[in-house]
């Protein structure tokens, strides 16, 4: 049985506005499929009270203070930015229904 | 509730609050407002390749107190996520929040509203949660045509979400909630919450049930409501929304509405056919925050006195009445306004009661907090002890609290200068009384026949002639003495 079908990777292409071609559709399900079937090897691991692991490193985060420290200057900031208009980004005009998800 | 008796309300709220750092949350940016566009960013800001996120240890502090400020329990690890979604003022491609491992969860907060009746209740409301995670951009739609432009001074500073369980029935029960939640946020000052400024956001989730259900209705979102009566009004709309489709027979489709305060209407912003998908994941960037329990219990120990605690030992101390106390401590400004009229000599329960009525309506005519106008204690303890050693009647003090909270000055001076002195004079009331009396035979005759309601005009006709500066109580003993005496 596949792990992950055809309609699994369009959706998550569009979440992450990727375009794909038919082919490229196919190949990146067979693909996804096979990385997938490598991952259940670790299924064979009893993992009974083992926390689940985000982080290899056993550390706490670091905390910083709040002391503000150098910015970059504005039109540093913008100036690999395709368009800007003053101090600002320029994006093409947003549209509400794009908002969030 | 009185407007849609049929059907159950049910209210959950998520509020975002901006803590109160210098820094954002992952990069030594200032936190600043209505600056010109990308004054305040660094490469973390703009998700510069290479960037990483370090915690600002204040807003941990910051969030630390909120959580326990809520009663939660704050958990000694949490982990920050990413959530994934696509918008031009988010530079990464993800928001870091936190999702399966929150910094607090499980906490409640004593509300206290006004029930139809007007009487005083309080209710609990759950707190689900309390996560920290970073702003997004600002996004500018107005500047062009085109265009929309994007600053990103906000990007990134630090905010923790609140998320309530759905325990409110009623507008003016979110509203209490709300109020509540900021008095205690900036008692801790974990937030100065100043709405205009977007510091304190709240989301609402509306639903209806007929009675009785124990199933939830399908919701819809109201988001980015910034004042408390907005977030009443939303709310109040959208029930009367619903409550029509659901008459109709029609089915609450899942939304996300926004609130145009202006016209008093809801829009919709989208519609929701699927469930977000944010794909979640633990940020690799940041390995888990771990506060330990001494520190935890460091922060707790350190916070000042919480409103509810505030309130009882306010009614205690003074013997103030339950309302009395949650009417001053609603407002930690007010409360403190009080304890100082009374350290400067002002009878605690007249204190507390031309506060919480005379001072509060006029403030709320005026949208004002008590710190904003000219009053000081010292003069507001001074107008009390002239009504209470009944140099100034009551209807007087009223008259000139106006002026004190506008103009601010010395009540006392204020009044010799008007001419305001209460006609405490015996003598002198005795005359106008006798004076009344001889030219009002009627009132006499009907009030000796046992029309007790003529000595109320004759105290009427007394008051005129004192200009309302005399003492009611008093007239009316004096002129009672005198028509049952004689």
């Amino acid at each position: 049985m596949s792990r992950i079908d055809r309609e699994d990777v369009e959706r998550v292409a569009r979440l992450a506005r990727l375009r794909l071609s038919d082919e490229e559709a196919a190949e990146m399900t067979a693909d996804l499929d096979r990385i997938l079937g490598y991952v259940d090897l670790l299924e064979e691991v009893s993992t009974e009270g083992v926390e689940p692991t985000a982080h290899v490193i056993p550390l706490a985060t670091p905390l910083r203070d709040d002391v503000p420290a150098e910015e970059l200057p504005p039109e540093v900031a913008v100036a690999n930015a395709p368009a800007s208009e003053g101090t600002a980004f320029a994006v093409p005009k947003v549209l509400d229904d794009e908002a969030e998800g | 509730m009185s407007f849609r008796p049929d059907y159950e309300v049910v209210i959950g709220l998520e509020v975002h609050v901006q803590l109160r750092t210098r820094t954002k949350l992952f990069s030594t940016a200032a936190v600043s407002y209505g600056d010109e566009p990308n004054h305040h960013t660094t490469p973390v800001c703009l998700a510069l390749p290479g960037a990483l996120p370090v915690l600002n240890g204040q807003a941990v502090e910051l969030a630390v107190r909120a959580g326990i400020a809520t009663n939660c329990e704050v958990h000694p690890r949490s982990i920050f996520a990413r959530k994934n979604y696509f918008y031009p003022d988010l530079p990464k491609g993800y928001q870091i929040s936190q999702f399966e491992e929150p910094l607090a969860t499980g906490g409640w907060l004593d509300v206290e509203f006004e029930d139809e009746k007007g009487e005083l209740t309080t209710k609990r409301v759950g707190i689900t949660r309390i996560h920290m995670e970073e702003d997004a951009g600002k996004s500018l739609h107005d500047g062009s045509a085109v265009d929309s432009h994007i600053d990103l001074n906000r990007a990134g500073v630090p905010l923790i979400e609140i998320v309530s369980e759905p325990d409110m029935r009623s507008p003016a029960e979110a509203g209490a909630y709300l109020r509540k939640l900021r008095a205690i946020l900036r008692t801790v000052e974990a937030s100065d919450a100043d709405m205009e400024k977007g510091q304190f956001r709240c989301d609402a989730n509306v639903s209806l049930r007929r009675h009785g259900d124990t199933q939830l209705g399908t919701r819809t979102e109201t988001k980015n409501v910034n004042s408390f009566r907005f977030v009443e009004a939303a709310i109040e709309a959208e029930v009367e929304r619903q409550a029509r489709c659901l008459d109709e027979g029609e089915e609450i489709r899942q939304a996300t509405l926004g609130y145009d305060a202006d016209a008093d209407r809801l829009f919709v912003m989208r519609m929701k056919e699927n469930a977000d998908d944010y794909r979640y994941f633990p940020d690799p960037d940041l390995i888990p925050l771990v506060i330990e329990e001494a520190r935890i219990e460091q922060i707790r120990a350190g916070l000042p006195e919480l409103p509810d605690r505030r309130r009882a030992r306010l009614a205690d101390e003074h013997g103030l009445t339950a309302a009395e106390a949650a009417k001053l401590v609603a407002s930690a400004a007010l409360a403190d306004f009080f304890e100082s009229a009374v350290a400067a000599g002002a009878p605690a329960r007249a204190a507390a009661h031309w506060l919480t009525r005379e001072v509060a309506a006029c403030l709320n005519e005026r949208d004002l907090e008590i710190e904003a106008t000219a009053l000081v204690p010292d003069a507001f303890a001074s107008l009390l002890e002239l009504v209470e050693t009944g140099r100034l009647t009551a209807r007087s003090a009223r008259e000139l609290l106006p002026e004190l909270l506008e103009g601010g000055g010395d009540p006392a001076a204020l009044v010799s200068e008007r001419g305001l002195e209460a006609v405490s004079d015996e003598g002198a009331l005795e005359v106008l009384a006798d004076e009344v009396l001889a030219s009002n035979p009627k009132a006499i005759a009907s009030y000796r026949d046992g029309d007790k309601k003529s000595l109320n005009f004759l105290m009427g006709q007394v008051m005129k002639k004192t200009q309302g500066k005399a003492d009611p109580a008093r007239v009316r003993q004096i002129l009672a003495g005198k028509l049952d005496g004689s």
